[in-house]
């Protein structure tokens, strides 16, 4: 085994190295001898003797080898460097080996790098570039792209630059290109790199493909020639005889590793324009799929491995291109024979690759007729990442011709699934039933079952979900109920699902009570035989069902009343619990049957928006790899504010309003006139006034928050604040009135927060006129990553101009995090459009005319003054737009009314752009000046 | 982003015969992935496959984003010669280049064992910057690369 003994002062320590290894050495012994060693070392460093370069060498490879053992090495640097200039290569060598693989970027060291690395790069010595080369694309640290991103290509093209440098000099600059692209500038060398597929030496056409693929994929015309010669190289390769290429060819496959990247290159483009481009490329890719059909040259699997890699990029491109459908079919129906192979390997390829034909409108039927196979292979593959791609596909191949047998075939393979899927294919089924769902029955029963099958991982967004359901659609909810109730009745069942039929019959029970075996009191004795078993949140939801109970049933009311009224009710430890049943109590004995009826009316449909559940899919796996054939259709909205949002992903996560948080809802009436005091609340309750207790230490807004409170005027969501620990989302909807804001809070970090208190502020002057509460406080622990979301209602009885505080306190690791936001409730929110026809906007406006009703303001654009963008704003900032009103078609004129509990203030604006002078003048009109001088302060502010 | 994040050997008690990183990690960081493919990479029998997808939370100020790798391992006696990519890159191409990189080791020192590795380490980084630089592949043709490093040898 010993080829290359050499260094007589390696003997103790490969000693040790062996001895770690066959004998597992004991621990301690090993360190005692290695910190003797780096004494030795030292020692031998700080010498008064001048080492010669064969010690240097020597004792810098032992440090490396210590390092390597996995020990922490704090000197040497220096020698190593001095290695760099040695004429020796074994010398040079170790020195780059040690600076590779210990950089340390901070160093003065770095100077006296790179410039060993200049001259080795000048030396013309083609063993010295190479190092030299390979020790950039190694640490490829933005220093050296400074230092060499200018010089790297010249030696790429240059005339007489051997092959071997050229391959290192290539892939050296796509290293700096991926880490420092700006420092890489295209130039004259592009037009010769792409030269290089080309190139006599098909390492140098290896080399140089990655490079040109890299670049192309950041800049696609710069490199659009390359696919022509793409196509002839590759046109060459696959028509080669297996011989051809001599040591290319590997297990009698031609340079397999060079046609994978040459397919890769032809994946950052379109099919070729060009139709003899075209027609040469499909050639090539009949011919790789003719050949997968040929008999093997070889038994080993090393042939078939390098036969399929190629075989499978060719699948890859075809379906990237996705416009030829006789080779999407024949890749199809390769693939189908590889889900029967005996090959692990090639059937989990299969079924992974097929997955994205499926989306292709050409092959989605062929790939729907493997279907049993798929199934077969959720049933019978050994291998749990096996299983998981049949589950992709299933999904993937899902339609509503399908879909009954898929859902049920997942479902089946759920009550055996792994654990550490399950939770994923809880989220597909859930979204499968909703999507393909003919008759809302299926999908209510499909989601039960999943409830009962595998209720642990039924997320909050699955059972949210089915409750928006069966809420938005009339036509399913006598049938939930009577499922629920139906499901309720087994003796042990998940508690999910005691929540969501605490829901369902809370809020549609009564369709059911007709039966005599599901009376009020059958139905209120089911629930609460299951109460004393289910956490803290479910009791609570269940509270808000009896109540919804006493409104449905008053038969049931004392009954009620009863259990509201037991001390293990009453004086439960829980202060939530309590509250709910202290209030609830009370409002059942005082309120009256209309202000009950109104209070706990049905819940009124929730806005349709995307599937939550979709969205936690997508953040689970990744954008990329959820397929939503509808993606495109979904709405969006307009960021009316122009600039890009820095709203993250995971915002789309938190569409959801949660139907737990607040079972009375906004569509409720405000707080009954006999209802229970808020202030008697200790915390937490469903109406609790946040205002009352005045924050004491508060800190001062946060930067740059000014900017992002003026970003929301005109709309309604995105990130209200971000900094490195936390970011802040927003969601909301107004009516008339009444405002119902969702805030997000997301921990960015990997540690928890603690005491985490968020905190709503109004200054005294703002706080008779606007209302805000929030719903339900949220738990004081956020764990690294999470986010969590608190509702807050808002009212607004009358005009006002200050803006309610957000302030949250918690703390991070060991220190105190404040954080003061303004949250974005603008006297606009309450806005309602009214649409009118120019005599009628004219003669309101004469009316208006009264100096105090007006308020005008001139002033320059801040942003570039655009039609379109400018008529958003106006809708966005609530009023109607009203088209054809002002003389001059250059104006925009608007009006809308201001709803307050106290008043109905009518709006008319009126705004003319003066392109030359790039200035605006904005009249505003209302009844009320101090509410035309605030509109008007906050509309000029968005142009 | 497509190619190599890192090779790693190692042996069936997760020892690191060699780890050589394409991208920036920290100390942490690659510690964490050693014992990470470690763990599922041993775990695994013939009847799996040869790839595993390993889900890795990226640094601390981005944790709403994942980092999807995928390790192509192969098992050669009491070694793993694994190559982690980017999770679109060809199975089947890195599975073929650890092959071809094994027979370059192989005939480079004469049936390479372990202890090859562990005493030859300096030599096995130079058959892997043959191979492999800047985390795509270099060079593939086992007799230009053996002719290198004999070349290289004749220097020492």
């Amino acid at each position: 085994c010993f080829l290359f003994h050499r260094g007589e002062g390696f003997n103790g320590l490969f000693l040790l190295a062996v001895a770690s290894i066959t004998l597992n050495f004991v621990k301690e012994a090993e360190i005692k001898r290695i910190n003797k060693e780096l004494a030795n070392i030292r020692s031998k460093f700080k010498g008064d003797k001048a080492l010669d370069g064969y010690s240097k060498k020597k004792y810098v490879c032992k440090l490396l080898f210590i390092f390597l053992l996995g020990h922490d090495i704090d000197f040497g640097h220096m020698e190593a460097v001095n290695l760099l200039s040695s004429n020796r290569y074994t010398e040079k060598q170790i020195g780059y080996l040690f600076i590779s693989v210990l950089v340390n970027s901070n160093s003065e060291l770095i100077r006296l790098i790179n410039n060993a690395i200049k001259n080795d790069l000048a030396s013309r010595n083609p063993t010295f570039m190479g190092l030299a080369l390979h020790c950039i694309a190694s640490v490829g640290s933005r220093e050296m792209a400074e230092a060499f991103a200018g010089e790297i290509p010249k030696v790429l093209v240059a005339g007489d630059t051997m092959d071997s440098v050229k391959q290192s000099a290539a892939l050296c600059l796509l290293r700096l290109y991926r880490t420092s692209p700006d420092l890489v500038p295209m130039g004259d060398w592009t037009s010769r790199v792409v030269h290089l597929l080309n190139d006599q030496h098909l390492g140098v056409v290896t080399a140089a493909t990655s490079l040109i693929t890299t670049l192309a994929q950041k800049n696609p015309e710069e490199f659009k020639t390359s696919v022509s010669l793409a196509v002839s190289r590759l046109s060459r390769i696959v028509t080669s005889a297996s011989t051809d290429l001599q040591d290319y060819t590997y297990y009698f496959v031609p340079a397999p590793w060079l046609s994978v990247k040459l397919l890769r290159l032809l994946q950052c483009y379109p099919p070729p324009e060009d139709p003899a481009v075209r027609g040469r490329l499909t050639e090539c890719l009949e011919t790789i799929l003719n050949k997968a059909q040929e008999p093997p040259k070889s038994k080993k699997v090393q042939h078939s491995n390098a036969k399929n890699a190629v075989l499978f990029e060719a699948i890859s491109l075809i379906i990237h291109h996705d416009s030829e459908p006789n080779l999407l079919v024949r890749a199809c129906n390769q693939l189908g024979q590889f889900l029967q192979h005996r090959e692990t390997n090639l059937r989990y390829l299969a079924l992974e690759s097929m997955c994205t034909l499926a989306s292709s409108e050409f092959s989605h039927e062929a790939v729907k007729t493997h279907i049993e196979t798929v199934i077969n292979a959720l049933k019978t593959e050994r291998d749990v990442s096996v299983r998981q791609r049949a589950v992709d596909l299933l999904y993937a191949m899902c339609d509503r011709s399908n879909a009954p047998q898929i859902v049920a075939e997942m479902l089946s393979y759920l009550e055996t699934a792994d654990y550490s899927i399950r939770e994923e294919i809880v989220l597909k089924v859930a979204i499968l039933a909703e999507k393909y769902a003919v008759d809302y029955t299926w999908y209510v029963d499909t989601i039960l079952n999943l409830i009962r099958i595998a209720g642990d991982y039924v997320s909050e967004e699955v059972w949210y979900r089915v409750i928006q359901i069966v809420i938005n659609r009339d036509d399913v909810q006598g049938y939930a109920a009577k499922t629920v109730f139906e499901a309720l009745q087994a003796p042990a069942c998940h508690e999910n699902l005691v929540k969501v039929g605490g829901y369902i019959l809370g809020e549609f029970g009564n369709l059911i009570a007709g039966d005599p075996r599901s009376s009020p009191l059958i139905q209120f004795n089911l629930l609460h035989s299951k109460f004393h078993l289910c956490s803290v949140p479910t009791r609570a939801l269940l509270l808000s069902t009896y109540i919804k109970f006493v409104n449905l049933f008053p038969e049931v009311k004392p009954t009620i009343q009863d259990v509201l009224r037991s001390d293990s009710q009453l004086r439960n430890a829980d202060v939530e619990l309590q509250q709910r049943a202290v209030e609830y109590l009370r409002l059942s004995t005082v309120a009256s049957t209309d202000i009950l009826a109104t209070v706990l009316e049905e819940m009124p449909p929730f806005p349709e928006r995307e599937s939550s559940i979709l969205a936690k899919l997508k953040k689970k796996k990744g954008p990329s790899t959820v397929t939503d054939l509808e993606d495109t259709k979904r709405e969006r909205s307009v960021d009316v504010n122009g600039g890009p949002e820095p709203a993250p992903a995971s915002t789309s996560a938190m569409s959801t309003p949660s139907p737990s948080a607040d079972l009375l809802g906004l569509g409720a009436a405000p707080p009954a006139p006999a209802g229970p005091p808020p202030s008697s609340s200790g915390g937490g309750g469903l109406l609790v006034d946040v205002f009352s207790d005045s924050a004491s230490v508060v800190a001062p807004l946060a930067p740059g928050s000014e900017d992002n409170f003026a970003r929301f005027v005109c709309k309604n969501n995105g990130v209200l604040f971000e900094n490195q620990l936390l970011q802040i989302g927003l969601k909301s909807e107004f009516r008339q009135n009444l405002g119902r804001m969702f805030i997000f809070y997301g921990n960015k970090t990997s540690t928890q927060f603690l005491n985490f208190t968020p905190t709503l502020i109004c200054s005294d002057e703002l706080q008779p006129n606007i209302l805000g509460f929030i719903t339900k406080p949220v738990d004081p622990t956020v764990e690294g990553g999470a986010q969590v979301q608190q509702v807050v209602n808002i009212e607004c009885v009358s005009d006002f101009t200050e803006a309610p505080v957000l302030n949250i306190q918690f703390r991070y690791g060991g220190t105190f995090q404040n954080v003061s936001v303004q949250l974005p409730i603008t006297l606009n929110k309450f806005f309602q459009p009214t649409e009118m026809a120019s005599q009628d906007f004219f003669q309101r406006w004469k009316q208006l005319s009264n100096p105090q009703q007006e308020v005008q303001n001139i002033f320059k654009a801040k942003h570039p003054m655009d039609t379109e963008v400018t008529k958003a704003k106006i809708i966005g900032f609530g009023s109607a737009l009203l088209e054809e009103v002002d003389p001059n078609p250059a104006n925009f004129v608007g009006a809308g009314i201001i709803h307050t509990k106290t008043t109905q203030i009518g709006c008319l604006l009126r705004l003319e752009p003066n392109l030359q002078a790039q200035m605006y003048r904005l009249t505003l009109r209302t009844s009320k000046e101090a509410v035309s001088q605030r509109l008007c302060e906050l509309l000029s502010a968005q142009f | 982003m497509g190619g190599i994040r890192f090779i790693l050997i190692q042996n069936r008690a997760g020892k690191t015969r060699l780890a050589k990183w394409y991208m920036q990690f920290d100390d942490d960081e690659k510690q964490k992935l050693i014992e990470e493919v470690h763990a599922v990479v041993t775990v695994r029998d013939a009847k799996h496959t040869n790839f595993v997808e390993v889900i890795s939370v990226a640094d601390s100020l981005s944790v709403l984003q994942f980092r999807n790798f995928k390790i192509i391992y192969r098992r050669y006696a009491g070694l793993y010669f694994c190559i982690c990519v980017d999770v679109n890159d060809n199975n089947l191409a890195y599975l073929e280049a650890i092959h071809n990189f094994v027979e370059v080791l192989n005939e480079y020192f004469h049936n390479v064992c372990e202890l090859d590795l562990v005493f030859n380490f300096y030599k096995v980084y130079t058959v892997v910057d043959e191979m492999f630089l800047a985390g795509e592949i270099r060079e593939t043709s086992q007799t230009k690369v053996l002719k290198q490093l004999l070349m290289l040898q004749s220097l020492e």
